[in-house]
């Protein structure tokens, strides 16, 4: 996407410099319309811009929570400034800005919020999405190996934004099962 | 009559007041469109400093220079100045004074107006600027997203004064907007059809389409929200049935075509300036024009990619998306227009062509990262980081600043009427490209590397140092040369030379007049026959003055100018103007204390403020009064003009009609909201329904009928035998009966406090109401006009208008009646 945009960039520019060479023009103004409007303006853009499209469309369907078996549930709860986490498979168990997953399997992060809107994001895991008063929202997010990744509130809720943070805890498979019993891990 | 006499004669009709006290009862388009340039450029000096602090603030780690208190005031701040009070009202000021000269007319449609709308920018500005000072600024971000900005979150003033003050300059910008849709389509020189228009004149055209369509979103979500904050009527709150979401739509309905309102008129100007600078005409005039108003349309279908992390559905993503690239088809046709102009012609690298060149290197990589943006993946992980930041600048300093920076330098002649002197200017263009380039480049990267926006500090350890301070000492840069343009503007006032007319050899109409512009604009009015007439004929300035064009004569001591048929240009009535007057001031003055008394919760004051507002309204409209029928005027040329009092289709009909296009956009609005809440609101549906009435329903139905049929009684009984009063009166007490209706629907909504449901209700009765009370007050006032004689079959003018206010009233009564009723029959 960069090296295509440098490009197109490029390319304007030439035509811009192109313009300033001492040459004389033909006064044919509906061949450099149709080049000009037709041709660039029309042909150009639209076939760029279509391809860009079915590009974006494809790695969003692709990026779309698909149903399996293996899928772990999660529920982030968003106040300021704090989150606090809780497991399907641990019910009762909040864990305060740790949230604690598997690796190697898909996560279903349910994302709310009690008090004014805040946003989701490991960025290292996937983008981010709002956590809204009254709505839940849902993120599939899969770590692909054990370790740590930061995360962050992405949407400005006030005085301690900056510092409104939390970690994500990716565990192997035997953690992770240290984890469900309630060990700490 | 010689050239000189008719020249004393019309600025002696046409001045303003000697000296600083003309400035506050001017109504001339020429001082206003002076004053608004003056006051948005201070309030881009304010932005601009503002920018200062935030990039000082940024330029180290745990900088100590200002805490998050302070800091969320300055961004906030920054981007409400930015937009609100810079970039919409430089194209308010350069349109008003531009639009006359360029059209061939002597003034605006409605003169006292244009002043007026001035003055609530100057007090609404000035509103927004002492709470900076105080430090009570807004602190929410400018996009204010409740529930953050709601009476828990934030209980100071702070987003109170958001709220008031920029819904007071709204004000100016839905006044300017009815003003130039009804000034381009009629106040036009004889001749000029729409295919002969300049193209600035279609772009402004376009852009105040888009004002009256795109602000009346955000007003009434700033009304909701004020209304949630001061009196607890919840549409924000989750827990009470109202949605945080539903001012997100609003606020971007209105937020993305804001983008387009910018650019818009920069486009404009673009398409002016760059013919003239490459000695030819615009390649694809149709095609510009068609892609003007295609990028007007789509810019309404893409407001939810602001929204693309909030959770919308796959769907709606993939259409949005969509919409989103689609949009950069007509710019695409824009740009490739601008360079295929230039092949065309002989390009010549003068000052304002430099800042043109700036504007497309810079805009055609904010473009490129705009559609990058349109892509949802790569949205998820660049929404809300410093990325986002660079890319609306590079697309608002790009698509805006430089054009406007062109637009400064290529009018500056014909502004002053002197040529510049020192060569500041070409140094500054160097120091603004590079210092932009350098500060915003920059925070893509940062942004790329997780910087979110709106953080006031962040670690060493992020990696992010060195390119912050490369972006902070490039912001200085930039602000250097900034400062410098306006050094140079200042010393062009003090010591430079006279220039003569017309130095860039331009074709259209504001150069065939004295530079600086006399007060009356055209001696004579021209006749145009191509979209060029200056190139078409060189002459024309001297011809104008001579007196060879329509209205001619100031014999009367009156300021006239005529309008023609929108599409044709033929000539149709003359417009005799109001002349200097404090009125303007003095309305916005009383406007200014009902806003100041529900800002600073005197709620006794607010009714004492809408009676004043009432009868200075009243006063307004009533000077306007013409004793006598004047029949057909002497137009010049041999030709003869009714007066505008003596038609069917007044300006004050056109006006009003565009006016009503953003008040039912307003109310559609308003619809959608009821409708989403509804829909998507948790807490839904309500506890309680409204009780059906089929009484209420059946009087403000018949009332609503009543309201609109006795107008047409009215108009029909003046036709023939000039009186109207009766069906004036069967009007009047339709009204009322519709009235009545509405206000017994607001005292029945089970608990306006307690869900969103019977708020959404009351706002929806009141909305109704306060359109009664209009009609009514209109009603009342021609039924006295009628009495004192003021009106004729001729003088017919005043009753179509009423009409119109009266059927939108019956359209609105009926709907909201309907609405509040529907679901307690259906349950």
């Amino acid at each position: 996407m960069f090296a295509g945009a440098t490009l197109i960039l490029a390319f304007v520019l030439v035509l811009l410099a192109l313009a300033f060479r001492p040459r004389s023009v033909p006064p044919d103004e509906r061949g450099q319309t149709r080049f000009w409007i037709i041709g660039l303006g029309l042909g150009f853009s639209m076939t760029i811009l279509a391809a860009l499209l079915a590009y974006g469309l494809t790695v969003g369907e692709r990026l779309l929570p698909r149903d399996s078996a293996e899928t772990v549930a999660v529920r982030a709860v968003a106040e300021r400034w704090s989150w606090s986490f809780g497991y399907e498979e641990l019910p009762g168990h909040v864990t305060e800005n740790v949230l604690h997953i598997p690796a190697g399997r898909p996560v279903d992060v349910a994302i709310t919020s009690v008090d004014v809107v805040h946003s989701f994001w490991v960025p290292r895991l996937a983008g981010k999405l709002d956590a809204i008063p009254g709505h839940v929202n849902v993120l599939r997010i899969e770590a692909d190996a054990p370790g740590t990744y930061d995360g962050l509130t992405a949407e400005f809720n006030g005085e301690g934004y900056e510092e409104h943070e939390f970690l994500v805890i990716a565990h192997d498979e035997a953690d992770w099962q240290a984890f469900l019993r309630g060990e700490a891990p | 009559m010689s050239a000189l006499r008719r020249h004393r004669r019309l600025t002696a009709i046409w001045a303003s007041e000697p000296g600083w006290k003309g400035w506050f009862s001017t109504v001339n388009h020429t001082d206003v469109g002076r004053m608004f340039l003056a006051t948005s450029f201070f309030f881009f000096l304010v932005g601009g400093i503002l920018a200062m602090l935030i990039r000082a603030q940024l330029a180290t780690p745990h900088s100590a220079f200002a805490g998050p208190e302070v800091y969320n005031q300055l961004f906030t701040m920054h981007g409400t100045i930015m937009m609100f009070l810079f970039a919409i009202p430089t194209f308010e000021g350069l349109a008003i004074y531009l639009l006359p000269k360029m059209l061939g007319t002597r003034d605006l449609a409605y003169p006292r107006l244009t002043a007026y709308g001035y003055w609530c920018y100057f007090f609404g500005g000035g509103m927004l600027l002492f709470s900076l000072l105080a430090g009570i600024a807004p602190d929410g971000g400018w996009f204010m997203y409740p529930p953050l900005t709601g009476p828990i979150y934030s209980p100071g003033i702070n987003t109170d004064f958001w709220l008031i003050g920029i819904t007071f300059v709204e004000i100016s910008a839905i006044c300017a907007a009815v003003e130039f849709c009804v000034s381009i389509l009629r106040y036009r020189a004889p001749g000029m059809s729409l295919d002969k228009m300049p193209i600035f004149a279609w772009y402004a055209l376009v852009t105040s389409l888009m004002i009256l369509t795109g602000f009346p979103p955000l007003i009434l979500g700033s009304v909701l929200l004020e209304v949630e904050r001061a009196f607890g009527l919840p549409f924000f709150q989750a827990e009470l049935g109202g949605d945080s979401l539903l001012w997100q739509h609003l606020f971007w309905l209105f937020g993305h075509p804001e983008v387009y309102i910018i650019f818009l008129p920069a486009a404009g100007v673009i398409s002016t300036v760059i013919p003239v600078m490459c000695r030819t005409t615009l390649l694809g005039y149709g095609w510009v024009v068609a892609a003007a108003v295609a990028l007007a349309f789509l810019s309404f279908g893409l407001w939810v990619h602001h929204m693309f992390t909030t959770g919308i559905p796959h769907m709606g993503l993939a259409f949005f998306s969509a919409a989103s690239t689609l949009v950069a088809v007509p710019t695409g046709v824009q740009v490739f227009a601008w360079i295929g102009t230039m092949w065309k012609g002989r390009p010549e690298l003068h000052l304002p062509m430099l800042h043109i060149l700036g504007f497309f290197v810079t805009f055609v990589m904010g473009g490129l990262t705009g559609v990058m943006v349109a892509i949802v993946p790569f949205d998820w992980q660049a929404h809300d980081t410093a990325f986002v930041t660079a890319h609306l600048h590079y697309v608002l300093f790009g698509g805006f600043v430089f054009p406007i920076l062109a637009a400064i330098y290529y009018w500056l002649p014909l502004f002053t009427g002197r040529t510049r002197f020192f060569k500041l200017g070409e140094l500054a263009f160097g120091l603004i490209f590079v210092g932009f380039h350098g500060t915003f480049l920059a925070m893509h990267w940062v942004g790329l590397l997780g910087q979110r926006r709106r953080i006031e500090t962040y670690d060493a350890e992020a990696g992010w140092t060195t390119i912050n301070l490369v972006s902070s000492v490039s912001s200085f840069v930039l602000a250097i040369g900034l400062a410098m343009v306006l050094l140079d503007v200042l010393l062009h006032f003090v010591v430079a030379v006279r220039g003569r007319r017309n130095p860039w050899h331009a074709g259209s109409l504001e150069w065939a007049m004295p530079a600086p512009p006399p007060a009356y604009n055209f001696a004579s009015l021209p006749v145009v026959e191509t979209r060029d007439p200056v190139s078409s004929d060189p002459h024309l300035a001297v011809r104008l003055a001579r007196g060879e064009g329509w209205l001619a004569d100031p014999a009367l001591d009156r300021r006239e100018t005529l309008t023609v048929e929108p599409s044709s240009g033929t000539p149709e009535y003359m417009v005799i103007y109001p002349g200097n007057t404090r009125l303007p001031i003095v309305f916005a003055a009383i406007t200014g204390l009902f806003f100041l008394s529900l800002l600073i919760k005197v709620y006794w004051l607010t009714p004492i403020a809408l009676a004043g507002i009432a009868t200075v309204g009243w006063r307004w409209v009533w000077s306007l009064a013409q004793p006598v029928d004047l029949g057909p005027q002497e137009a010049g040329r041999g030709e003869r003009l009714p007066v505008s009092g003596e038609t069917d289709r007044a300006p004050g009909w056109w006006g009003s009609a565009f006016l009503l296009a953003a008040d039912a956009t307003f109310f559609g609005s308003l619809l959608f909201g009821y409708a989403f809440l509804w829909t998507v609101a948790p807490g839904w549906p309500p506890p309680e329904l409204l009780e059906p009435s089929l009484l209420e329903l059946g009087v403000g139905l018949a009332g609503a009928l009543v309201a609109s049929i006795g107008m047409r009684i009215a108009i029909r009984g003046n036709r023939s035998r000039g009186t109207g009063v009766a069906g004036l009166a069967v009007a009047l007490t339709g009204t009322a009966a519709a009235a009545l209706a509405v206000a017994s629907l607001m005292i029945r909504v089970p608990a306006p406090a307690g869900h969103a449901y019977d708020a959404t209700l009351f706002v929806l009765g009141g909305y109704a109401l306060f359109h009664a009370a209009l009609a009514g007050l209109m009603q009342t006032f021609l039924i006295v006009r009628v009495r004192r004689g003021f009106t004729s079959p001729a003088r017919r003018a005043e009753f179509p208008i009423v009409c119109l206010w009266a059927d939108y009233l019956a359209l609105v009564t009926i709907l909201v009646l309907v609405v509040a009723h529907l679901p307690g029959w259906l349950a």
